[in-house]
């Protein structure tokens, strides 16, 4: 294997370098890369959208539709890593850990079905276990709601600055994911359950699709955001600029869902009781 | 609403997927009809796109209310309305046939199954009906990831042969994407048409013949051409029989689309067949694929794989045709795609009833078959005369051009490909048939199910099956319609005679 | 042959990127254990952005955010003329945005696989999984 794995990517590089030939010198501003399509976007960007961040204009109206269908992407990894790893409710494992705070003896439990959730002297524990670090936990419990506010700044400021849904999005399921690794996995459950992130998921890609759609049935293309100037009672350029915060949010929401989804999964192997 | 069609095909879809897995979480019940009313819509939508282009010749439809090259635009022409007609026709009837199947293997998970289901369909009516190349990558990425999702859910080695998938599909998709980049940064462009207009003052640029060759590596990766198509067998044997009658018919046909899309509408073809010389060479890979695809289909020991090669050898047929350089064998590959998507829908259908009553696919499972499914096995064996090429079904008529596109274009290998292969799946399909009529329905049947009581097939899952075989005769008796009307007009004048 | 060489040079950027993606490809292929060649696979997808990006650069240019584009100066921009020349070409940013959601879904999808096959297999290198099925 390994001889064929050189001989593929000598010859591949081979041809990759040949091609460099004739490629335009780096950072030279008359390459036609340069000069056919993107001039307009750069000029016309902020008279035709009002969006200052060209490239959020670009992503979210110009050529939204791919963007609509990259969130259909991330949103269907989320159904895949779902529908490939997750143990039906009642298929789960019924062993459970437990650890008495008192003198720190663990026991193992095998019907678990008569105890009740929260036991007095008995804290849950998973299967690989660290003591109860008081610094981290406090820490990460509290950084967890500016994370989040700094999550919505990005994607509420993405006109203006670097940003966008992507980004916001992101780093609005990196909050819960810091709490599901500084607690544990229950706890992120806890705040927020299993049906909750599933369905926000659609919401969010249905969001998008749901704005262009909208403006299908107004009578103009679909996404053309200028459809929203009469409901809106704005000009057509404010329209677009507010069509593509509206999008924006759509797609912050499903990747903040689904970045929570894939990480539930796979870290709990399907089971949603332990994480890492 | 009918100026629409074209975003209408592709979004119906895309929101109902989304319903079904809001819904899936609340009422596992609505998902079917859901899905069953989504690729209705679709598919009224593409036949109407169909009788207008047939009118119109081109239809465009501007995305955003941007114009291309700015934003991005369809464009649908005879061979996309064709190819839009085949897919959603395909889902649809394959949706209906395999529903009770699902409710079979997958109790649980209906909702994620059918909102992977209509995504997989989305992505390729997206890939057919757009005209932006980067567009393509993305929808094409889509259709890869639910694919990958949906055969990893079948037995024993399933999960191991997709993630195979995954790492030879990446390689493909991302082929491709690179391919587009070297294209962007010699044109500046994503749009094809506008990317068309530009290439032929580049032809002699070394960055347009790389950008050439890796999108073919790209594409042939995902279409499983040899020599890339080890993935192909096992993801399409051990995938859930729902799952391989939806894969099989439609993914490869739909690369071979891209293939022949990149072929005459980006790089025109005075690029291929003048300036590259390359033509042979894939000839001669072609039969290759085409005879290797024969042999070991031969020596396969169930009937999935056996069919899995049997696909492999198609896409030889099909990759050879396109690159004969004549318009008999265009022809013949544009024809084939559709005759080729229903006859293998076909008998993947028969292989899924017959699993499903039988819970087995290997060749010991037909015993006596002809006597407790005969409405299965007539369709099995419609499909399979379709495979062989016997007139009046429609396989023989591709054949056909194919063959006269061959002795035209002088590449008498690949003559010699066809009929050899022709003969191979003749000994193939009676040796299937000989199991099903002559062998006693004997005790050693099936895996622990009682063998007496083994009936028929339930009433949706024959009826889709024998309306495909009725389809093949129809398509078979109505190809000269098919070809002046609708494959003629694709074909540039560029291609000799 | 030297022009070719020398323009091989000057354009390091690039070949930066062809190396990165023979090293991701040549993991993929050669390596034994699963997730290892999902790694490889990262790296590849990886040096393809890092080709597109370094598509979009242009001399003395700033990113592409029209500069004083809101508060009190909004206004003004829109009559007065924003030259191309000034901000790099913001299109490979934006295609390499779905690239990289692409490949983290990619990624997703990839473990969850490599998950299931742990479950079933107990080991992830790819020679033992082989020798499990061949005993079957």
């Amino acid at each position: 294997m390994r001889i064929l794995g050189i001989i593929v990517v000598i010859l591949t590089g081979a041809l990759l370098i040949y091609a460099m030939g004739d490629f335009p010198s780096w950072a030279n501003p008359v390459s036609p890369a340069h000069n056919h399509v993107s001039p307009r976007y750069i000029e016309k960007s902020m008279e035709e959208t009002s969006v200052p961040n060209i490239v959020t204009a670009v992503l979210a109206d110009y050529r939204g539709y791919d963007t609509m269908f990259e969130t259909t992407v991330i949103f269907g990894a989320g159904v895949v890593c779902f529908f490939l790893l997750r143990i039906p409710r009642k298929d789960e494992p019924t062993v459970r850990r437990y650890r008495h705070t008192l003198t720190g003896m663990t026991i193992r439990v095998k019907e678990t079905r008569k105890i009740p959730p929260v036991l007095e002297e008995f804290e849950r524990i998973d299967t690989l276990w660290a003591p109860h670090d008081l610094i981290i936990k406090t820490a990460c419990r509290i950084l967890v709601p500016f994370l989040q506010l700094f999550g919505l700044y990005v994607i509420a400021h993405g006109h203006h600055s670097p940003g966008g849904g992507f980004q916001g999005g992101v780093i609005l399921g990196a909050s819960m994911i810091l709490l599901a690794i500084s607690h544990d996995l229950r706890t992120a459950i806890g705040r927020m359950s299993e049906r909750v992130h599933a369905i926000l998921c659609p919401v969010g890609v249905f969001i998008y699709a749901g704005t262009g759609a909208l403006c299908l049935l107004l009578g103009f293309n679909f996404l053309d955001y200028g459809a929203l100037a009469g409901i809106l009672h704005v000009d057509p350029v404010t329209a677009r600029s507010h069509g593509i915060l509206i999008v924006e949010i759509g797609v912050g929401l499903a990747v903040m869902a689904t970045m929570i989804w894939i990480y539930n999964n796979i870290s709990s192997k399907g089971r949603y009781d332990e994480g890492l | 609403m009918s100026q629409h069609y074209p975003a209408l095909l592709v979004v119906i879809p895309l929101l109902s997927a989304l319903l079904i897995s809001i819904v899936g979480w609340l009422n596992k019940r609505l998902c079917f009809p859901i899905a069953v009313a989504a690729l209705s819509v679709s598919t009224y939508s593409s036949v109407g796109l169909l009788l207008k282009v047939l009118d119109e010749k081109v239809i465009h439809y501007h995305l955003g209310g941007w114009a291309p090259p700015w934003g991005i635009a369809y464009r649908v022409d005879h061979l996309s309305a064709l190819v839009l007609v085949v897919v959603s026709v395909v889902a649809l009837l394959n949706l209906i046939a395999t529903q009770k199947s699902v409710e079979q293997e997958f109790p649980e998970k209906i909702g994620a199954f059918y909102t992977l289901y209509v995504l997989f369909i989305t992505g390729l009516l997206g890939i057919v009906v757009t005209g932006d190349a980067f567009n393509l990558y993305v929808l094409l990425e889509i259709t890869s990831l639910t694919g990958y999702g949906l055969i990893a859910m079948g037995e024993d080695r399933a999960p191991l042969s997709s993630l195979n998938y995954v790492y030879m599909g990446t390689i493909g998709a991302c082929f491709y994407l690179l391919g587009i980049g070297y294209l962007y940064i010699s044109t500046g462009s994503l749009n094809m048409a506008d990317i068309s207009s530009i290439l032929p003052d580049l032809y002699d640029s070394k960055v347009v013949l790389a950008a050439f060759v890796i999108c073919m590596v790209g594409v042939c990766l995902k279409m499983a051409f040899f020599p890339l198509h080890g993935w192909l067998p096992n993801a399409y044997t051990y995938a859930p029989s729902a799952v391989s009658s939806l894969v099989a018919p439609l993914m490869t046909k739909v690369m071979i689309y891209v293939m022949i899309r990149l072929m005459l509408t980006v790089f025109t073809p005075e690029f291929i067949f003048s300036k590259l010389a390359l033509s042979n060479s894939v000839v001669w890979l072609a039969v290759i694929a085409i005879s290797m695809g024969a042999v070991l289909a031969l020596g396969a020991r169930n009937m999935k794989k056996m069919l899995s090669y049997v696909i492999i050898a198609e896409v030889g047929y099909m990759v050879g045709g396109a690159w004969l350089g004549n318009r008999a064998g265009m022809t013949g590959a544009v024809l084939h795609i559709a005759n080729d998507a229903l006859m293998t829908l076909c008998v993947f259908l028969a292989v899924g009833n017959i699993v499903y009553r039988a819970k087995g696919y290997a060749f010991e499972d037909l015993k006596g078959m002809f006597r407790k499914m005969p409405y299965t096995m007539t369709g099995l064996v419609a499909g399979a005369l379709s495979i062989i090429g016997v007139p009046p079904t429609c396989g023989f008529f591709s054949k056909w051009y194919l063959i006269s596109g061959g002795i035209q274009a002088g590449q008498y290998a690949f003559v010699a490909a066809l009929v050899f292969s022709s003969l191979i799946n003749a000994v193939l399909f009676f040796r299937i048939i000989e199991i099903g009529y002559y062998e006693p329905f004997g005790a050693d049947h099936g895996h622990g199910s009682s063998p007496i009581r083994m009936a028929e097939a339930p009433l949706t899952m024959v009826v889709p099956l024998l309306i495909v075989a009725g389809g093949l005769v129809v398509m078979g008796v109505y190809t000269g319609d098919i070809v002046t009307n609708i494959i003629e007009p694709i074909i540039p004048l560029a291609i000799g005679n | 042959m030297s022009d070719l060489i020398s323009s091989i040079v000057d354009n390091y950027n690039y070949l930066i990127y062809v190396t990165l993606m023979m090293i991701g490809l040549y993991a993929m292929i050669a390596k034994k254990n699963l997730v290892k060649k999902i790694v490889g696979m990262n790296i590849f997808q990886t040096a393809i952005i890092l080709f597109y990006v370094s598509i979009g650069a242009k001399k003395d240019a700033t990113i592409p955010i029209i500069q004083h584009g809101h508060g009190q100066g909004a206004h003004e921009i829109t009559s007065s003329v924003i030259e191309a020349v000034e901000y790099i070409n913001p299109l490979p940013h934006v295609l390499m945005l779905t690239a990289i959601v692409v490949s983290v879904a990619t990624l997703g999808v990839a473990l969850a696989l490599a998950i299931k096959i742990y479950n079933q297999y107990e080991t992830l290198e790819e020679d033992e999984i082989l020798a499990q099925i061949r005993e079957k």
